[in-house]
This record gives C-alpha cells, sequence and structure tokens, in this order.
C-alpha cells in the first residue's frame, strides 16, 4: 500500500474517532448549562442533581474529545505536507483563530466549571458552563469553516505557486462552511438528545428515580425534536449548496448517471458503477430529485457520464451512506415526536416498547454523523481541495509507508484501547444514577464567593 | 517585512509561555509518583493543576496553529520531517490528557497504579521529545534541494539529547517548585527539598549547553553580531540562580517565579540566536527555513495580527483571573470534600 492510502485511512480512522466524541460534546454542554440555569432560577435541587449527573457523564466524554482533536491539528503537516503548504496561507488561518478564539475559553472554563463549585458564585458557575457550549460550537464554526473552504474554496488566488487568501471575509461567510456548520452542530445536538433519551429509559424501565429521570427524559425529547427538525431543514439546504458547487457529489449522493431535467427520485435504487447505470429503479417521485437539488421542479440534474472517469468519487459509498442518514433522521424525528407526545401526556413509564426502542436508538444518531462525513469526504474524492488539488497531490514528500503503518497500528491499537474505557466508564457511571443524597452537593455556603 | 518580525517575535513567544505553563504540569507528572506517598497525596498533587492543564496545552495548539497560519511552509516541513518524533510526542500527550479524568474513576488499587504509571511515562516523555526536537532545530535538520536526509535516530545526536536533558531537569525543578507552592505541610517540604536537589544538576546541564552550543550549532552568530543580546542567556543564568537563592530563603513563591523566568529566558536564548531561520539546515544554508521564505502572504499575515492582538490579551487577562479564582493551595480535605474533583 501506499503512502497515499495509508495517510488516507489513518486521516479517516482518527477524524471519525475524534467524531465519536465532539457531537456529545456539542450538545450535552447546551442540556448541562440549561439545567444548571434551571436549578440557579428555581433553586430546585433536581436540577442541579440532574447537571451533576449529565456532567459527569459529559466530562467522561470530554476528555477523549480533547486528547484525539491534537492528533488531527498535527496531522495535517506530518501527513499532508504538500497540502498544507500549498494552502497554508489560507487553511491555517481558521485553524489558529479556532485555538485562540475558542479553545482557550473552552479549556480554561471547563476548569472552572470542574472545580470552581465552592471558588466561585452558584450564578457565575452556570455562566462558567454556558461558556463551554459556546466555545464549543465557536470551535466548531472555525473547523467547518476550514473544511467548507476544502468543500468549496473562496476567497484565494494561485500565486506564488499556491493558493494565497485575498478576501478574508469571503472564506468567513462561504455558504458552504456555514451550512455545514448548522447542519453539523445540530446533529451533535441530536446525539446529546437521544443519550439523554436513551439512559433516562434505562432507567424508566426500571423504575429508578422517576422524579429525576422524567425531567431529563423531557429535557431530552424536546431538544431533540427541536434539533431533528433544525438537521432536516439545513440538511435540505445543503444538498441544494452540493448540487450547485459539487456535482459530482451530488450526482453519486443520488446515483444519477444521465444528466436529466426534472430528475425523478427513486426510493429504492441499486447502483451498478461497473456498467455506469443504476440495476434497479424503483418507486420513482417524478419531478422529486429536480426540487431537492434545486428547489425546482425542472432544474437540470448533472450525471456522473458528463464527468472524467478520474474526476468521480466512488459511488455506492457515497450513496449508500446518504440513504442510510437521511432514513435515520426521518426514523430518529418520528422518535424524538413520540416521546415529546408520551412527556408531555404524562404516560412515558407506561410505553415500554417505546423506552426499549430509544434505548437500543442510543448509537443511531452517532452512526447518521458518521455516514454524513462520509457522504463529505469521500464525496469530495479524488480532490482534496475540490477542483485546485487531487489527494495524491497533497500528501508528504518525505514519509515512508514504513513510517505510516507505523503509526496507522499505534493509533488504532491506543484508540482502541481508549475508546473501551471511556464506553465501559460511561456505561458504568450511566447505570449508577445520580447521587442519592443531593445535599451532599452543597456544601457548608461559608466558602462562597 | 515587518509582519514576519511580528510573527517570529509571537511563535517565539507563544512557546515560551507554552513551556512555562505545561512545564509545570509536565514536571509535577513526572514527580506525582514519586513525592505522593499516599493516594491522598497523589490526588492533592493532581488537583493542584487540574483546572489548569488543558488551558496550558492549548498554549501548544496555539503554537501550532499559529505555525501552521503564519509559516505554513515550515509547519509541513517541520512535522513532516520529524514524523515518528511527533507521534511518540503525540501517544504520550493523548495518555497524559486522559489519565487525570480517568484515573479516580474506579476504586481499585491496581487500576490507579496503572494511571500514575502511565501519568509519570507521559510526563516524562513529551518533556524529553521537545527537549531533543529543539536541540535539533537549533542545530539545523539536513535537509535541501532533494528533501530530508534524517531519520528518527539520526535526532538522537549528542547535542539533541542534551537539550533534552535540560529540558527534563528544567521541568523537574520547575514543577517541583509550583507543587511547594500549590500544597502545604510535609508534601509541600518534599518538594521543595527534590527541586533543591536536582538544581545543581540543571545548572550544570545548562552551562554545558550553552558551551556545546558553540560547537554544535550556529546560535552564536546573532549573539556575536549583537552582544547587548547576550543579556537574554545572562538573565536565563541568573535568573537559574535566583530559584535557588530564593528557595534557600524559603521563599517558594518567589522562587517559582524565577523559575518561571527561567524558562522564558531559556526558550528566548534559543530564539533569539535562530532568527531569522525557523529551521535551518544543517548541510546547505541556502535551503534553511527563514521567516521570509517560509511565510504566509502579507495580508494573511496582516489578518492574523489583527486577530492576535485582539484575542491574546483577552485570553492573557481571564487566565490571569483563573489563577487567581484557583491561587489556595490544595489540601487533602479539599480533594476528600469536593465530588467532582478529580
Ligand atoms: C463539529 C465539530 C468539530 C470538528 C469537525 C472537529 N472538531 Fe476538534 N473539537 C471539537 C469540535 C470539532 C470540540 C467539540 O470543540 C472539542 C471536542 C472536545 C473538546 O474539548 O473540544 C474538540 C477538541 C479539539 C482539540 C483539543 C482542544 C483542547 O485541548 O481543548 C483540537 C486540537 C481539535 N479539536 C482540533 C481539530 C481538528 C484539527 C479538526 C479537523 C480535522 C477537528 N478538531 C474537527
Ligand atoms: C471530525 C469530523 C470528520 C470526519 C468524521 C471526517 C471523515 C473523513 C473521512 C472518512 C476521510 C477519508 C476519505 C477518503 O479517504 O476517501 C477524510 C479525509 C480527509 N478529511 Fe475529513 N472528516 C472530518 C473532518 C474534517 C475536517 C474538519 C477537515 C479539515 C479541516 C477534514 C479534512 C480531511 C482531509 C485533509 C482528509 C484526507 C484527504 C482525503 O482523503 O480526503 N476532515 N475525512
Ligand atoms: C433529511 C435528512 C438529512 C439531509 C437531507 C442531510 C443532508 C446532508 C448533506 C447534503 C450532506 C453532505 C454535505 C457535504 O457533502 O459537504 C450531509 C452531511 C452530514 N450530515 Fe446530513 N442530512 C440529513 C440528516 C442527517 C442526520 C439525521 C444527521 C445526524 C444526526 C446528519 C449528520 C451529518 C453530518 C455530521 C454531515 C457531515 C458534515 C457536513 O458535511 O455537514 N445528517 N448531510
Amino acid at each position: 500500500m501506499d503512502v497515499v492510502i495509508l495517510s488516507r485511512l489513518q486521516f479517516a480512522i482518527t477524524s471519525m474517532f475524534h467524531f465519536i466524541f465532539v457531537p456529545l460534546t456539542l450538545g450535552l454542554s447546551i442540556l448541562v448549562a440549561f439545567m444548571e440555569t434551571r436549578y440557579v432560577r428555581t433553586g430546585n435541587e433536581v436540577w442541579l442533581g440532574m447537571a451533576k449527573f449529565w456532567g459527569k457523564l459529559f466530562l467522561i466524554n470530554f476528555a477523549l474529545g480533547v486528547v484525539t482533536g491534537i492528533t488531527l491539528e498535527f496531522q495535517f503537516g506530518m501527513n499532508w505536507a504538500e497540502y498544507s503548504r500549498y494552502v497554508g496561507d489560507i487553511f491555517g488561518a481558521p485553524l489558529a483563530i479556532e485555538a485562540t478564539a475558542a479553545f482557550f475559553l473552552e479549556s480554561v472554563f471547563i476548569g472552572v466549571w470542574i472545580f470552581g463549585w465552592n471558588k466561585v458564585s452558584k450564578t457565575f458557575h452556570a455562566v462558567s458552563i454556558w461558556i463551554v457550549a459556546i466555545a464549543t460550537n465557536l470551535s466548531a464554526l472555525w473547523i467547518l469553516l476550514a473544511n467548507g473552504w476544502m468543500q468549496h474554496p473562496v476567497g484565494y488566488v494561485i500565486r506564488n505557486g499556491r493558493a494565497e487568501m485575498v478576501d478574508f471575509l469571503a472564506m468567513v461567510t462561504n455558504p458552504y462552511g456555514l451550512l455545514k456548520f448548522f447542519h453539523t452542530v445540530v446533529s451533535g445536538y441530536v446525539v446529546a438528545a437521544f443519550f439523554v433519551l436513551g439512559i433516562s429509559a434505562w432507567h424508566l424501565l426500571r423504575k429508578n428515580r422517576p422524579d429525576f429521570f422524567l425531567p431529563s427524559f423531557r429535557t431530552g425529547a424536546v431538544f431533540g425534536l427541536a434539533s431533528l427538525f433544525l438537521v432536516l431543514v439545513t440538511g435540505d439546504f445543503h444538498a441544494v449548496e452540493v448540487a450547485k458547487t459539487q456535482p459530482t457529489k451530488f450526482a453519486a449522493m443520488e446515483s444519477v448517471w444521465e444528466t436529466r431535467r426534472g430528475a425523478g427520485m427513486s426510493l429504492i435504487t441499486i447502483p451498478d458503477p461497473a456498467n455506469e447505470r443504476n440495476s434497479v429503479e424503483a418507486l420513482t417521485i417524478p419531478s422529486m430529485l429536480s426540487y431537492l437539488a434545486f428547489h425546482r421542479a425542472d432544474g437540470e440534474v448533472k450525471g456522473l457520464k458528463d464527468f472524467r472517469k478520474d474526476e468521480r468519487p466512488p459511488v455506492t459509498p457515497v450513496f449508500l451512506s446518504f440513504r442510510a442518514m437521511v432514513a435515520m433522521g426521518f426514523f430518529m424525528t418520528l422518535l424524538a415526536l413520540l416521546s415529546v407526545i408520551v412527556s408531555f401526556r404524562g404516560t412515558v413509564e407506561k410505553h415500554t416498547l417505546l423506552l426499549r426502542v430509544l434505548l437500543y436508538s442510543i448509537p443511531v444518531p452517532y452512526l447518521a454523523n458518521q455516514l454524513g462525513w462520509i457522504v463529505a469526504e469521500v464525496g469530495r474524492q479524488p480532490w482534496i481541495v475540490y477542483g485546485i488539488m487531487k489527494t495524491s497531490d497533497g500528501v508528504s514528500r518525505s514519509i515512508s509507508a514504513g513510517q505510516v503503518v507505523g503509526s496507522l497500528i499505534g493509533f488504532t491499537l491506543l484508540y482502541g484501547l481508549l475508546g473501551f474505557i471511556d464506553i465501559f466508564l460511561l456505561a458504568k457511571y450511566a447505570r449508577k444514577g445520580p447521587d442519592g443524597d443531593l445535599a451532599s452537593f452543597i456544601k457548608p455556603a461559608s466558602k462562597e464567593a | 517585512m515587518e509582519f514576519q518580525i511580528i510573527w517570529f517575535v509571537l511563535w517565539g513567544v507563544l512557546w515560551a509561555v507554552y513551556f512555562m505553563l505545561d512545564g509545570f504540569v509536565l514536571g509535577a507528572g513526572m514527580l506525582h509518583r514519586y513525592l505522593g506517598t499516599t493516594d491522598g497525596e497523589r490526588r492533592v498533587i493532581i488537583n493542584t493543576f487540574g483546572p489548569v492543564w488543558d488551558g496550558n496545552e492549548v498554549w501548544l495548539i496555539t503554537a501550532g496553529g499559529a505555525t501552521f497560519a503564519a509559516f505554513p511552509t515550515t509547519y509541513a516541513l517541520m512535522f513532516s520531517y520529524l514524523y515518528t518524533a511527533l507521534l511518540l510526542l503525540l501517544f504520550a500527550l493523548i495518555v497524559r490528557g486522559v489519565c487525570f479524568e480517568f484515573r479516580g474513576k474506579l476504586e481499585s488499587d491496581r487500576w490507579k497504579n496503572a494511571w500514575d504509571t502511565a501519568i509519570m511515562v507521559s510526563s516524562f516523555l513529551p518533556a524529553l521529545l521537545f527537549g531533543v526536537a529543539f536541540g535539533n532545530i537549533f542545530r539545523g535538520l539536513p535537509m535541501d534541494g532533494a528533501g530530508y536526509h534524517g531519520t528518527f535516530l539520526s535526532l538522537l545526536n549528542p547535542f539533541g539529547i542534551l537539550t533534552g536533558v535540560l529540558f527534563v531537569l528544567l521541568f523537574l525543578v520547575h514543577g517541583a517548585l509550583y507543587l511547594s507552592v500549590k500544597t502545604t505541610g510535609e508534601l509541600s517540604r518534599r518538594a521543595q527539598v527534590t527541586a533543591n536537589r536536582f538544581w545543581p544538576w540543571l545548572l550544570a546541564v545548562a552551562a554545558l549547553f550553552l558551551v556545546a552550543a558553540y560547537p554544535a550549532t550556529r546560535l552564536y552568530e546573532n549573539y556575536l553580531a549583537a552582544p547587548l543580546l547576550l543579556a537574554v542567556p545572562l538573565l536565563a543564568v541568573l535568573s537559574l540562580i535566583a530559584t535557588r537563592v530564593f528557595s534557600a530563603q524559603g521563599r517558594a513563591l518567589s522562587a517559582f517565579a524565577a523559575s518561571c523566568a527561567t524558562v522564558i529566558l531559556v526558550i528566548a536564548t534559543g530564539v533569539v540566536g535562530l532568527f531569522p531561520n525557523l529551521i535551518p539546515s544543517s548541510i546547505d544554508p541556502a535551503h534553511s527555513l527563514t521567516i521570509f521564505n517560509s511565510s504566509s502572504s502579507a495580508y494573511t499575515l496582516r489578518i492574523m495580527t489583527v486577530v492576535a492582538f485582539i484575542f491574546v490579551p483577552i485570553v492573557i487577562a481571564y487566565k490571569i483571573w483563573v489563577y487567581r479564582v484557583f491561587r489556595a493551595p490544595v489540601t487533602e480535605r479539599d480533594v476528600i470534600e469536593d465530588v467532582q474533583s478529580y
């Protein structure tokens, strides 16, 4: 295997591993902040207990999010040196801004939140978790603007043998990057919502502390439904942007081979890339595809045959991932809707089937997130920066296949071990439930600032 | 032109502040098993830097990000040339980060002992590797028009190893002094004794480094051209001596402050000598990476300068505030009472 394939594999493994932890951080920070705010406002200690319990799970997850992020920050230089040199003038900026404007806030105030229960006022303690939540989402903004630039490069010229930035504002307002940001963060909220719903369901099935898990359940259900609505809306607009800027990816997402006006969409499709056609197309909704791509029924959808073979992405993984992601989106919307309904009717505990389904659905949004990245990244191939640089040209020249094999094995073993421990600890503390004696959380008021 | 110089200074400052802040966490981590004789003491040690270690590590991420944005060619070549060394560094930093969170999560001696060992190893390795990497950067990497001619093993030359040992000792003293300020009673006393014990070694290795740098590197060229600059290494040595003097007087906080100054000045000594190189070539000076031939465009540097001048002061302000909030020494009672501590 050559350095390019190995480096791609390593980037895929390390970034997808990072993205197991990132989405929960994005959403759960907001939920914990909300819970603690309710406590500060109402003085009701159940909400304090919720902030503590979900906060503990948040921290176990957060640790791995932090340490796996550093890998990615270094990897651009280690494995993708030619890429970094060619586009660093514009691509390095958002990464540096992310660190100065978001990571510092996040890491400093998480310290205040963990260790500051008796050192800062009640209100400021709640403010510090809000700062963490905002900073976390800010960090997502900058990294996704960077990624959005790779997907749809703007605000640059090719000069001095590299891409140089000429319009910072264009990069920051790149519609592709902003849509990516909105779609990705709300997808993270869905992960957090189903995490809270699933764990609450487990306890409710065992009749554990309903006083505690019913409000948790309702918080998760409402947050989940709202987030899913936003996921679907942003996803739809995202698809329009993809059709406009990356026609090869859009064609692969829907497995379209022939260019057509007023193209229909077949609910059942089986791609046959070898023969450049679909072996099965059934249940076709007329003009649907054109509508999805352009929000106009008569838009012209480009087919893959219009592009050179060596500039097309692999169709099957992109197509299947996209379909599965969308299907999961609708499935989860249904679940969230049912959860909201039973929660407001006050009959949650009677619906044991729903509770059981929710428990087993914890991995679904995780999966949808990973599939989304496969659509975005594999669908961009063979480009590392769409239209201006091929992935195979971006790899470092000075590294050997042996080195990358070594690092790949190292990452796989280390990440495997840490991932295993992390999930074990999450499960342990999730099962354990909230600490019985809520009053023990609040220590003598004497030390309060 | 002037933007490259601003960014060179910022680049040096980011590294110096990173080593000043993470240096004491690395040092305390290396000593944690040895100084902490009971589980309670070990928890105290971890909790002295618990609220701040992640924020300190972000200086490294920022140094990396700033190199990427301001000197992309250097970022690309440095990181790919030093692939294996950086990989080991990454593994160590990954393990260190999870240790603190995981260690206290199971009530089992074997579990805790395993993480304690992991903390020691994963604190020692970065200190050593950073030293080896910087030693080699001062020396220059074997690179020319055809690329890089070194290997991981060629980094382990005498000067590289000497710098590695220098960093380890520097952080050991720094971390021990930090612990002497941030803990109480017997533990604090033990930390101070430990700092004093390592100090002569540090002084000796630092002196050796300053001597060896003359034949091994071209760092002195700048100093010989502008002798006034010799104030930087001189102050480094003076502040190193001040650490010991303050420590002997029992002024732990002053000793730690002097140690902070020492770390900053040691890094400054190297960085001043490098200018205008970021990575000199040891075989063909025409292929050295300088701040002029590896920088971003003037436009990008201007944007990044605005960003840095807005955010860095804000960051510094809230970091100082947080250090003030957590200024009190940590005791075993604090650790036991606080449900959420590490
Ligand atoms: C949509 C969100 C998102 C995406 C696509 C990425 N990250 Fe990330 N990253 C986060 C969202 C995030 C976060 C939620 O903000 C994390 C997770 C846990 C944490 O502390 O912050 C984080 C942590 C994190 C850290 C550690 C910060 C610290 O020490 O506190 C680094 C260095 C990176 N990331 C770097 C990257 C790079 C180089 C990426 C791209 C290749 C990347 N992240 C993708
Ligand atoms: C954390 C979420 C992310 C996930 C899960 C993800 C997923 C992937 C996957 C699956 C690949 C392999 C594609 C292939 O080899 O066919 C890949 C490649 C890559 N991605 Fe992403 N990605 C993420 C974020 C990013 C971001 C934010 C950036 C840029 C800032 C980025 C830049 C790259 C690069 C440089 C490669 C290597 C070249 C390539 O194979 O395309 N990725 N990523
Ligand atoms: C109707 C439902 C959905 C639609 C129409 C949709 C649309 C899209 C599109 C077009 C992309 C590709 C963007 C690109 O190539 O750059 C994408 C990516 C992605 N999707 Fe979805 N999506 C839907 C549901 C979901 C759900 C339910 C989740 C997870 C909870 C999710 C998570 C993601 C993620 C993480 C990415 C990668 C980041 C990005 O490119 O934005 N999506 N989605």
